[in-house]
């Protein structure tokens, strides 16, 4: 096979160049390994997080070089920032709203996707696809289409009898069009709970019906504190990604109106590429970095409460 | 009369069909409404009465001076470099990391593990900088250095789903091949990395999906219409008139998202014992 020959010759060439003469255990061969990452790691990670810590206490505009000015930047964020406030709160409350509701959803329907019925393959798979587009723009165009004026929403709306309402162009509805669309889009969320239950023993729930307990019970005193590792790793994940969300604001709503879905990472997108005030860019980034490892931290340090662990005998 | 375990059965299949419906209703309708003209857009009839191709044929020329063909070859472009350098790197990365002993590694695995969450934005201002100094605005080297690197979109997380997979894989294979005379790099080029196609399978459908649905990036990097990628065609598509033609608009986007739904049902094994076997984001 030509695809044979093309790797073997490949291979033979690196292994040259590779050549650690049969020093099995060099601790070189690791490295060599794991370099590329390292590379990575250290120019695209590391030094552009202690750059932009360096920069975040400088005023630069990219054409002149930084100026450093101490506190200024954090001072002026904290105490004078109408913006960055309104964005924070906006982002706030859309984790708090949001990262609930997709794992409440996800768990739900993981739940009623657990069962050993014809055709759960083909309910899963239509489930599972409106979370494959994610964040794409082209979500984002649908949505703005949606949650229109015009939009099938209002229409329905109105074959009901009620008064559309112009969702995105209104400050208390628009935030909600997005917690709705990120809700819809459970699927990742969905499929990590549906292996988590497959790992429960059957064997619980059976020893638990012979003494009599209801469905409810069973979900509370078994599925629920066996499922508490991965409620903990998708609570993690969703959290850290909700802070971040971007384009569909970006697209759908533009941050308007009146800033009500004015995220953190649309406003640090402005400071840094509309008003090449890199230096506050920074600052903001960090102070982001600071508030989603606080975040993670209660999460994890609040996890001992809730959080079962089989090897543990039992829970605290 | 039915007995009790077939009713709970024919419940279910009541609660998942209404739900499946829901999920899927608003892509049903932007099918539709793809195909619908303007005056029937705001129509509650999830089909149109008569089905507009031309929605498609417009929308593929509406753009000036460059047609759909142009923004898809650009994407493709852009994503199939990301693959390799992405799929490469990080399955040398995770060889080492599941195979070989070396002073650190149980430090840096914890390291891999903490940039895995790491926020993108902490990097953000800096990297545009260098990028920049490197005279790499407006081209790819933006997307397939970071990949090469074992970085860029997912990066983190490939490596630690493909670190999973190849301990899995007896260890006994590395031994005889070592006796053959086989070096760690032709354990890992002819041995590992063959065995390793499924999960190579996994990540290679991820970096696409992942790639393809990015417009952060894209809208970084890219700034002239002649790199453009798909999303930010739709996006200045959606930009470039106050009165939007939607049904074209539609349909763009539809025939946008076409690509990773093809990938999906074509690998949809792969997706979802991926995802379940380590973790994912989104």
């Amino acid at each position: 096979m030509n695809t044979n020959i093309f790797s073997l010759k490949q291979s033979r060439r690196w292994t040259k160049i590779l050549a650690i003469k049969s020093r099995w255990e060099s601790p070189l061969a690791g490295y060599l390994f794991i370099s590329p990452w390292l590379l990575g790691l250290i120019f695209l990670t590391l030094w552009p997080m202690l750059q932009s810590l360096h920069y975040s206490f400088t005023k630069f505009t990219l054409l002149d070089t930084p100026e450093w000015i101490g506190m200024r930047n954090y001072e002026r964020i904290f105490t004078e920032d109408e913006i960055f406030r309104q964005s924070l709160k906006v982002t706030l409350l859309f984790v708090v709203l949001s990262v609930p509701m997709k794992l409440i959803s996800a768990l739900m329907v993981a739940l009623l996707l657990n069962k050993k019925i014809r055709g759960i393959s083909l309910y899963r798979t239509l489930i599972y696809v409106p979370s494959l587009i994610g964040g794409s723009i082209a979500v984002a165009v649908l949505w703005r289409n949606i949650f229109g004026v015009d939009g099938f929403i209002n229409k329905f709306l109105s074959l009901l009898g009620i008064d559309g309402v112009s969702w995105i162009s209104s400050p208390n509805t628009a935030l909600l069009t997005l917690i709705i669309l990120v809700s819809w889009q459970f699927g990742s969320s969905m499929v990590i709970f549906l292996a988590g239950l497959k790992q429960i023993p059957n064997d619980l729930y059976e020893a638990s019906s012979v003494d009599g307990a209801s469905k409810v019970r069973q979900f509370f005193n078994i599925t629920l504190p066996m499922l508490s590792p991965v409620l903990l790793f998708n609570l993690v994940l969703q959290t850290i990604g909700s802070f971040q969300m971007f384009t569909q604001a970006f697209i759908i709503t533009k941050g308007g109106p009146i800033n009500s879905t004015y995220m953190y990472a649309l406003y640090l997108y402005d400071r840094a590429f509309s008003r090449y005030d890199m230096g506050y860019a920074s600052a903001l980034a960090w102070i982001l970095l600071v508030i989603i490892g606080i975040a993670t931290a209660l999460i994890f340090a609040s996890s001992r409460y809730w959080v079962f662990y089989e090897t543990e005998g039992g829970r605290k | 009369m039915m007995n009790q375990a077939s009713r709970r059965i024919f419940g279910s299949h009541v609660i998942l069909t209404v739900l499946s419906f829901i999920m899927i209703y608003p892509l049903l309708w932007w099918v539709g409404a793809a195909f619908k003209s303007n005056e029937e857009m705001s129509s509650p009839n999830l089909f149109p009465t008569h089905w507009l191709i031309s929605n498609f044929t417009d929308g593929w020329l509406a753009l000036p001076k460059y047609s759909f063909t142009h923004f898809y070859v650009n994407t493709f472009e852009l994503i199939l470099g990301v693959l390799i350098t992405s799929v490469l790197s990080c399955s040398l990365v995770a060889f080492g990391f599941a195979r070989l002993d070396f002073p650190l590694k149980s430090f840096w695995f914890s390291i891999l593990m903490i940039t895995l969450m790491l926020p993108s934005q902490v990097t953000l201002v800096p990297q545009y900088i260098m990028f920049n100094t490197f005279g790499w605005i407006n081209s790819y080297m933006p997307f397939y250095v970071p990949h090469l690197l074992a970085g860029g979109i997912g990066g983190p997380f490939f490596i630690f789903l493909l670190i999973q997979f190849i301990r899995q894989l007896p260890k006994e294979l590395d031994e005889s091949a070592k006796m053959d005379g086989c070096n760690w790099f032709g354990i890992y080029w002819r041995i590992i990395l063959p065995l390793t196609k499924p999960a190579l399978v996994t990540v290679g459908i991820y970096c696409f999906l992942w790639n393809w649905d990015d417009f952060f990036g894209h809208l970084l990097y890219i700034n002239s219409v002649d790199k453009y990628t798909v999303g930010l065609a739709l996006k200045m598509f959606v930009d470039s008139q106050s009165a939007l033609p939607w049904g074209q608009l539609l349909a763009m986007a539809l025939l946008s998202v076409l690509p990773s739904f093809i990938i999906f049902f074509m690998a949809q094994r792969h997706f979802v014992d991926g995802i379940a076997s380590g973790a994912v984001k989104g």
